[in-house]
């Protein structure tokens, strides 16, 4: 009987080594240890045995049963890890080194430039605003302390539409509308006045690289009980430093504009040359940037706010402007082309 | 306007400050100035007065003269001259060897067979005119060899001031102006300027001199006799030339440099020709000749110095050619007046002629400075033509006056507009020095706005705000953060939905964004044979090409994708912007807010490229509204639109939008292998539906039944017909349909719907799920659609 078990247990050696394939392997296993396999049927033949021989032969049947399945379960582990072994081995190394196709939409320069202006005045509560383009001579004009006749028209060649109405020249057009939507409130509650209105401008004008008629300002308006120049500074500093991401030096200069009172020109340091003086500052090592003030007091009562109680800073900020100088967009017309060889490149830029 | 750093030290003592230093706070406080000063005269040395004591011909030119020059201490110095206006005993101005102008150091130089040993100079070489026809006569008695620097003021600081930052300071047009400025911000006093006295001859005769026009505010003049002197003085000459004026004569340079000094314009008549002056308008339009030789159209609207009826200058802007100063001229009348602002300005404009004159009238100048500016002109005639006879008393005028404005505010009126401590006492002098009459009395002042701010500039006292706070500088302020309080803020729903689709459309089906003009593209359109579809105009537009406005932004995007249609076999453009469709009842604009999207393929068929489309618009409706959008066959009315595939949008019912197949013309005008499709969607109407939100399903826990029936679809049925067929049979346990196959041959279009049906609460029964089925099956072969081979 022990004869047997050596047989088996050489059978299965043999056998083992020869295999190569899981399929195969199953299939020694249940040659051996299947129900109807050669090592069941040694146990099923030891009732012919003694008790004596039954327990020792038993235990070593036992043995070989253990030994078996031991074996075939390395062999298993085996295989599987030469599988995996031959896969990696058929496996390509990948180039990935090849031109890669990032072909995807895009958002128009303006919209990035504005977002990124939006989201930090947002942060700092200011309501975003949305004003038509066509409006009346009130709205961009009356209402703005710019009476008729007064020199400031000729400064702005407005287009006007055969109904009477003008294409806003500037964003400013929006100011009295939202002086009037937001001063119940400031008024009663004491909510102060934040808004900002981006919007497409219109001036009459040739256009070349330089100029367009067709552009975009963020005009901002900020109306409470003590706001001051102090105040629009550091807006106009925290804002614009936000906008290029590094801190920004801004100086103002008086500026006359009839919507405000004191008004202002603002400078940003050359984003060029850092102010040391370059061609695109004109050596100055300052950029005009943005016109600004504290709103009018005409400005205010019309707007239903009393200037004697309340203050407020207002500016007009050129996106189309801001878009240039952020993005080296040299000829301005581009903006407006239509053209996707220059406008697909603006993917996102947040 | 160019400013001289010399005329400014008239009236102001800066010596021991840095002028340039100066020059950047007057930029930042006051009025820009242009980025490049000019240091006149800094580029020549070593030229001296030289008296020219020979001439000799040379012999072997016509040109040039052989010269013996005395250059100081007697000795005579050969010099080689080619100047055609050389004579003995004049003196000029003589460049030394070892002088230097500008690049060039003169030395002993060969000229035709002599030695030069030295160069006369013209005027043009100095720097100090555009005279180069001779060389430099000096008229002056001064010694020889003395130094052109020591007596004339060659070396000056000259910059240029943006004219457009002086459009609200009538007082800034002069340099006594400017000098005010300077001692304001230099902390130094503004000295008197010195008149004469024309008190001393009020017995004189008056001249006939009346205001007809309240256009006129206030007209002074003075007549003088006997002036002989024709050349200015070499200083001023140098002033008005460094300032960008020519010298003209000793009169006409006098009026000029009392414009620049002053700002107030001067002009000098022939008293023959305004023995009776009269300031009115015509009622009827011709042709007037002003002293340029131009004939000039003027109208009815344009003011007029007259004699008598017949005018002879055109008020505030220039004098007739008739009436001008000529070389038989004994008497002249001088006239300094002031005129309405605005009418000088239209006048400009209607005769297209700006000049220096009515740049500063424009600006509203001050009235109560026509009779200094004469004091201060007899002034200079006087100290320059000590012969001259004043030979009528100051005729005088004053028609209108401004207000003379006061005003009062406290220390925490300038607190609170500037956010930072400027103490009273700052206050003060700051408003002192700028000629304002300061009173203070515990914290509150009372302002007197002097004469040449009150014409427009300081009416208020946000405008005094200004004035202290420039002076004080906005690089001193300290900047700080408001203290109000903070509310939150919402953002409107049209600019939160715009944001949304404008992120779907790029990121999702990599759209481009472009924008375009308002205005309807004429000639695009035509070569896409659109027509330009009636609608508001333009009034004022310069090119015919944009003279309507748009009332769709398609055909703007149909000139794009034909703009681009080489860009890429396949792409799609949106924009969300403006149109207008025509006027409401009040005949005011109908302006819309439209996202306009189009798509381009060459590749894809235009099935496919519709259904994308489609799908597009669906998802930007689920995700943002999450509904479902419905659709109507429409009618094409534009002709970009294709007559079949042309269908109205809705959203709760309610029509939004048209999506439709670009018209095969049109499309073949774009490429000719391309297929088009549009849509555009009303903003305003699709942000005001609204959201349903997310509505959370628990999943079931029970198991879902799916039932498939494949269905012959008749031509003309459309998919929303069949779902009528089971919207009300599904009760609760029908949870989804889907289409899950198509099959289409020539003639039969059958497709493959999934019902979905599960519940929540329990286990369905195919009994059930069946029952449904039959009704549904029922309902649709009602509408003649049929089970598939049945």
């Amino acid at each position: 009987m022990d004869n047997k078990i050596t047989i088996l247990k050489d059978e299965i050696n043999d056998k083992l080594a020869k295999t190569a394939n899981l399929i195969d392997l199953d299939k020694i296993r249940v040659a051996y240890l299947g129900k109807k396999g050669s090592i069941t049927a040694l146990l099923k033949g030891m009732k012919d045995l003694s008790a004596e021989e039954r327990k020792s032969f038993g235990a070593e049947v036992n043995k070989l049963k253990a030994f078996a399945a031991e074996k075939i379960e390395e062999k298993i582990t085996e295989l599987k890890e030469k599988e995996v072994e031959k896969e990696i081995a058929s496996m390509p190394q990948f180039d990935v080194s090849t031109p890669v196709d990032l072909t995807r939409g895009s958002y128009h320069p303006i919209t990035l430039v504005q977002r990124q202006c939006e989201t930090i005045f947002k942060s700092m509560g200011f309501t975003v605003e949305d004003y038509p383009e066509v409006v009346t001579d009130y709205e961009c004009f009356e209402s703005l302390n710019i009476p008729k006749h007064h020199p400031a028209r000729d400064m702005q060649d407005t287009y006007y539409l055969d109904n009477g109405q003008l294409l806003k020249s500037q964003t400013s057009a929006a100011q009295n509308a939202i002086l009037k939507k937001y001063g119940k409130n400031l008024i009663e509650n004491g909510v102060p006045i934040k808004a900002i209105f981006p919007g497409r401008c219109f001036r009459n004008e040739a256009t070349d690289a330089c100029h367009e008629n067709t552009f975009f300002q963020m005009e901002g308006v900020m109306v409470d009980k003590d706001i001051s120049i102090s105040n629009l500074i550091f807006f106009m500093k925290t804002m614009l430093s936000e906008v290029f991401q590094k801190d920004i030096k801004v100086r103002l200069r008086p500026g006359f504009f009839p919507f405000v009172e004191p008004g202002f020109e603002l400078d940003i340091s050359c984003l060029i040359c850092g102010g040391d003086g370059c061609p695109s500052c004109k050596h100055s090592g300052w950029l005009e940037l943005c016109p600004c003030g504290m709103i009018h007091p005409n400005v205010l009562s019309e707007g239903g706010i009393d200037p004697e109680k309340y203050t407020g800073f207002a500016f007009g900020l050129g996106l189309t402007r801001l878009a240039m100088m952020k993005y080296g967009i040299k000829d301005i017309r581009d903006l407006n082309s239509g053209n996707l060889k220059s406008l697909s490149q603006f993917t996102d830029d947040e | 306007m160019f400013l001289s750093m010399n005329w400014i030290q008239d009236f102001v003592d800066l010596s021991d400050l840095d002028k340039i230093e100066l020059i950047h706070k007057f930029s930042l406080s006051t009025a820009e100035v242009e980025n490049e000063i000019f240091y006149k005269g800094s580029d020549i040395s070593g030229i001296v007065v030289a008296e020219i004591k020979s001439v000799e011909p040379h012999p072997d030119s016509k040109k040039l003269h052989l010269l013996k020059v005395d250059a100081g201490g007697g000795e005579l110095t050969d010099v080689v001259c080619g100047a055609p206006n050389v004579r003995e005993g004049m003196k000029t101005a003589f460049a030394k060897i070892g002088a230097k102008i500008g690049e060039i150091t003169i030395s002993p130089r060969p000229l035709a067979g002599y030695t030069s040993n030295g160069m006369c100079c013209s005027e043009a070489e100095i720097g100090i005119s555009d005279d180069n026809s001779g060389i430099m006569e000096i008229c002056d008695d001064v010694p020889n060899g003395t130094d052109l620097k020591e007596i004339y003021e060659i070396e000056d600081i000259i910059f240029e001031v943006d004219n457009k930052s002086l459009t609200n300071r009538p007082d800034l047009w002069g340099h006594y102006g400017i000098a005010r400025e300077f001692a304001a911000l230099a902390g130094r006093k503004l000295k008197p300027i010195a008149v004469d006295d024309l008190k001393a001859y009020d017995s004189l005769a008056k001249i006939d001199m009346k205001i007809e026009d309240p256009l006129c505010q206030r007209y002074s003049c003075l007549q003088v006799e006997n002036i002989t002197r024709t050349v200015s003085p070499v200083n001023m000459r140098i002033r008005l030339y460094y300032c960008g004026m020519r010298g003209i004569n000793f009169l006409a340079d006098l009026t000029n440099y009392l414009m620049l000094e002053m700002g107030q314009p001067m002009h000098a008549f022939d008293s023959r020709k305004v023995e009776k002056i009269r300031i009115k308008r015509f009622d009827k339009p011709f042709v007037f000749r002003t002293l340029d030789g131009a004939d000039r159209n003027i109208d009815e609207n344009t003011l007029m110095i007259c004699n008598g009826d017949l005018p002879v200058a055109i008020a505030g802007i220039m004098g007739g050619l008739d009436s001008e100063i000529v070389d038989d001229t004994t008497t002249l009348t001088l006239e300094s007046a002031t005129f309405d602002a605005a009418s000088i300005r239209k006048s400009t404009v209607r005769l297209s002629h700006r000049t220096d004159a009515s740049m500063r009238y424009e600006k509203s100048l001050d009235p109560e400075m026509t009779d200094v500016a004469i004091a201060r002109f007899v002034n200079l005639l006087k100290k320059y033509d000590s012969g001259i006879k004043i030979v009528s008393s100051l005729t005088d005028e004053y028609a209108f006056h401004y207000d003379n404005v006061t005003l009062n505010f406290d220390k925490k009126f300038v607190d609170r507009y500037t956010g930072i401590e400027i103490n009273n006492d700052e206050i003060v002098k700051t408003l002192t020095s700028l000629g304002f009459k300061v009173t203070l009395d515990n914290d509150n002042f009372t302002v007197g706005v002097p004469s040449w701010r009150a014409t427009k500039d300081v009416t208020i006292k946000a405008d005094i705000i200004e004035e202290i706070t420039r002076i004080y500088g906005y690089d001193n302020f300290d900047i700080n953060t408001t203290r109000s309080p903070l509310y939150p803020v919402r953002t409107a729903t049209v600019k939160n939905n715009e944001d949304r689709i404008k992120d779907i459309l790029v990121k999702k089906y990599n759209l481009h964004e472009l924008h375009s003009y308002v205005w309807a593209y004429n000639d695009e359109l035509k070569t896409l044979n659109i027509p330009v579809e009636n609608n508001v105009k333009l009034a004022n537009a310069t090119n015919p090409n944009i003279e309507t406005i748009r009332n769709s932004i398609i055909p703007t995007q149909l000139c794009q994708v034909k703009l681009n249609s080489s860009y890429s076999a396949d792409f799609g453009i949106f924009e969300i912007g403006r149109v207008v469709n025509g006027v409401d009842e009040n005949n005011l604009c109908i302006e819309n807010k439209k996202l306009a999207v189009t798509l381009f393929s060459k590749t894809k068929d235009i099935k496919t490229l519709y259904f994308e489309l489609r799908d597009m618009l669906a998802v930007i409706t689920d995700d943002i509204k999450h509904k479902q959008l419905s659709y109507q066959t429409a009618e094409a009315k534009h002709s970009y639109e294709h007559p079949v595939n042309l269908n109205t949008i809705l959203i709760d019912g309610k029509e939004i939008g048209t999506i439709g197949i670009v018209h095969p013309t049109v499309s073949k005008k774009v490429d000719k292998k391309t297929n088009i499709v549009f849509a555009e969607i009303d903003m305003n109407e699709f942000s005001s539906s609204d959201s349903l939100g997310i509505i959370y399903e628990e999943p079931s826990k029970f198991p879902p039944i799916d039932y498939d029936i494949s269905l012959d679809i008749p031509s003309g049925v459309f998919y929303s017909s069949l779902t009528e067929c089971w919207k009300n049979e599904g009760g609760e346990i029908l949870k989804n349909t889907k289409i899950v196959d198509t099959y289409d041959t020539d003639t039969v279009h059958s497709i493959t719907v999934r019902f979905e049906f599960s519940s929540n609460e329990r286990t369905l029964s195919s009994s059930e799920v069946q029952d449904i089925m039959d009704k549904v099956i029922a309902n649709l072969k009602q509408i003649g659609v049929n089970l598939r081979n049945s």
